[in-house]
């Protein structure tokens, strides 16, 4: 381990914690920005030209805010659940292949924090560390409808952690891999002539199907916010919450949906993949290549971050009863029948 | 440098077990529980047995706790609505784990020393893991999964309502 | 019945289909009409920038008028007070003096004349009672707003129109949209306001 490779994975750490943390910020100027178009309005457009700084506004307001601690909450448990939020949502990044690597001077710059070979397993690990915050918060509040969020978000996300594993297994038995950076590599392979369109999609526009649905239980987005149900729940697991400690769980939600995009990508679309990349490769060089496949993992995020916004003011709400048979009877045994297609696809085309 | 990561570890999982019990919050020892497992894994992945670490983390820290958590949270468990055991249990609950203590300090005594320094193996990676698991002990794996679901249509038969009952 | 927009479907509650119980082509659906509208035409008006204009019967807050020679119409007859339906309106009457007949038209006028601007409902009833054209809602003010009750009761310092202008005989004068749109042309606040109102 030489000092310059330290330097360079700390320097790519702080990177991407700094777009991961932008690109949340940003979505949430994208989502009123979004919400305003879809509802023929022009959204935000005040603070800046196009309103860009609004992001900066609503930080300073919530920074600002006056901090309220329920007399009789858990303060440690009331400050420690939107800290675990942050936390879990800002750990999945470690493992997010951006690039194969990148050619300076002659060094092999990788452009992947820490290729661990159990990669997607560590994701379902972080992702379902992610429910503490929610629920100690919930707990902590000493609140009815905040308990309720809580126990909601905990049934909710066990409940679709099942349902995204098994979609998965599907795709780890076509790639014979855990490692993400493995995943991205096969998809580069040539289809219908093209190089760099090998793409999962094609192979498991079934198991992409649950993923994305479980990806939105998940991220407790709509159609399936309910521990924030506001009609029924006040604000569900925040509902106590004030200040920036309420911007930090309404940011985890967004850094939450930043990863799961980015994931989206990385195992069904291709990564930093994208038709024709050889031949970039042969004509333009590596770099520009890579810096290439970057734009296009980024284009392909952004594009699920808008689809995540578009879901949202278009489905309404889930009642609970809904959520749970959707969950347990529909997409658990579609992801295991999923799973008998694959091995059977396997078998009858490979050998 | 790893003795040292292993002492940090060894240290944080005894404290959150000691803790575990000596809580009166049921909701904090949960949560000193889930401590105590993730030093637990830090542990497994000294050992290089990644697979083990994050199965362990999944399984346990993510879906059982939470469970538990779940449950717990929902009891509202404080010192007036505690039940009044006897006396009588207290002293089964101090022979019993006596009983267990002793036997861990025997068992540790007749253990060879040679295990404290492992030779770094490559056997805790999922690739070799799932080779073994499958050649050499393809019988008690398929044992286990069978075990696995009996105790699931168990469950379910017991969560399931009768329907007689019912009408 | 005849439904008014004809856009009612009658609602069944029939077996779902197989393609309907898998919902997906219907939320493609939802999320096709949803993109749609993402690339329509917009509808805000940017406010501050562009006004939008005030309608033909538009019943802002109270105007004396003045006539033709810069004189107050009001006769302090009372007959606004006795219409207005809030009770809004008190006076008191004050006979002209000498060299006074280029402030008052007639040989009594309102010394006082106040409306309170809690109590009044913008009907325009004193509009409609008054026999000398002297008060009109044409001020394209909003209900105002202010931090105390005293300051909401309007007396003839708010109301009494400020200069002398000898086309505003009634309502204004000139041609409507001139009278009703705010002072700045623009051209395409306009046009917005066309697109609006025929839609």
């Amino acid at each position: 381990m030489d000092i310059y490779f330290i330097l360079g994975k700390l320097i790519l750490i702080v990177i991407i914690f700094a777009i991961s943390l932008l690109t949340a910020m940003y979505s949430t100027y994208g989502e009123r920005k979004i919400a305003g178009f879809f509802q023929d309005r022009l959204g935000p457009d005040r603070a800046g030209p196009w309103g860009i700084l609004q992001p900066l506004a609503d930080g300073g307001k919530l920074f600002f805010k006056e901090e309220i601690l329920p007399v009789n909450a858990n303060m440690a448990l009331f400050i420690a659940g939107p800290s675990l939020s942050m936390l879990t949502a800002c750990m999945s990044t470690a493992i997010i292949p951006w690039g194969t690597y990148l050619d300076i001077f002659g060094t092999k710059f990788v452009l992947q924090v820490a290729d661990v070979n159990i990669g997607l397993l560590y994701i379902f690990g972080v992702v379902s560390l992610g429910v503490y915050g929610v629920m100690i918060g919930g707990w902590a509040s000493n609140n009815k409808y905040s308990l309720l969020g809580a126990v909601r978000a905990a049934s909710q996300n066990i409940s679709y952690e099942l349902a995204m594993g098994l979609s998965v297994i599907a795709l780890i038995m076509l790639n014979g891999s855990l490692s993400l950076a493995e995943i991205s590599r096969n998809q580069g392979e040539s289809l219908f002539g093209l190089s760099g369109l090998n793409w999962n999609i094609f192979y498991q526009p079934l198991g992409f199907l649950i993923f994305i649905v479980c990806a939105f239980a998940e991220c407790n987005r709509t159609p399936f916010d309910l521990p924030e149900c506001e009609t029924e729940l006040v604000g569900g697991y925040h509902t106590e919450y004030s200040s920036m400690k309420l911007g930090f769980y309404l940011f985890a939600e967004y850094i939450n949906m930043f990863v799961s995009s980015a994931f989206m990508a990385v195992l069904y679309f291709g990564g930093y993949n994208y038709p024709g990349i050889n031949f970039v490769e042969a004509n333009l060089g590596h770099n520009a290549a890579v810096i290439i496949g970057l734009a296009a993992l980024f284009a392909k995020i952004l594009f699920f971050i808008f689809f995540f916004m578009w879901v949202r003011w278009t489905v309404p709400r889930f009642r609970y009863d809904q959520l749970m048979k959707l969950g347990w009877q529909i997409l658990i045994p579609l992801a295991i029948f999923n799973i008998l297609l694959t091995g059977v696809g396997i078998m009858l085309f490979d050998n | 440098m790893i003795d040292k990561v292993f002492y940090f570890l060894s240290f944080l999982a005894i404290l959150a077990g000691l803790m575990v019990v000596f809580t009166k919050n049921p909701v904090h020892s949960v949560l000193y529980l889930i401590l105590a497992f993730f030093a637990i894994a830090g542990h497994y992945i000294l050992l290089n047995a990644q697979f083990l670490a994050v199965v362990h983390i999944i399984v346990y820290a993510g879906a059982i706790m939470v469970l538990f958590l779940f449950v717990i949270m929902f009891l509202n468990l404080n010192a007036e609505t505690e039940p009044q055991k006897p006396i009588f249990y207290k002293f089964i609950g101090v022979i019993l784990s006596g009983v267990l203590l002793t036997l861990f300090v025997g068992a540790f005594r007749k253990l060879d020393p040679i295990y404290s320094d492992l030779p770094q193996t490559d056997i805790g990676l999922i690739k070799n893991l799932g080779i073994v698991l499958f050649n050499e002990f393809t019988l008690p794996f398929e044992i286990i999964s069978i075990l696995l679901l009996a105790a699931m249509v168990g469950s379910i038969l017991i969560a399931k309502k009768d329907k007689a009952v019912v009408e | 019945m005849q439904s008014l927009s004809n856009r009612s479907k009658q609602v069944s509650q029939k077996e779902m289909t197989f393609m309907e119980s898998i919902y997906l082509p219907a939320i493609i659906g939802g999320l096709m009409i949803t993109i749609r509208h993402f690339f329509a035409k917009k509808i805000t008006i940017r406010y501050p920038e562009i006004k939008k204009l005030f309608s033909k019967n538009w019943r802002g807050v109270h105007v004396l008028k003045k006539d033709e020679q810069g004189r107050e119409r009001c006769t302090a007859c009372g007959l606004c007070a006795l219409s207005c339906p809030a009770e809004a309106i008190t006076m008191e009457a004050a006979e002209r003096k000498k060299g006074e007949e280029n402030l008052y038209r007639e040989e009594k006028y309102a010394a006082r004349y106040e409306i309170n601007m809690l109590r009044c409902i913008f009907c325009g009833l004193c509009e409609e009672a008054c026999p000398k054209e002297a008060i009109f809602l044409t001020n394209e003010e909003l209900a105002p707003s202010r931090m105390d009750r005293g300051e909401l009761i309007f007396g003839k310092d708010k109301l009494v129109e400020k200069q002398h202008d000898p086309d505003n005989k009634k309502r204004g004068g000139g041609p409507l949209e001139e009278r009703l749109f705010h002072s700045k042309e623009n051209s395409s606040y306009k046009s917005t306001f066309e697109g609006i109102s025929n839609s």
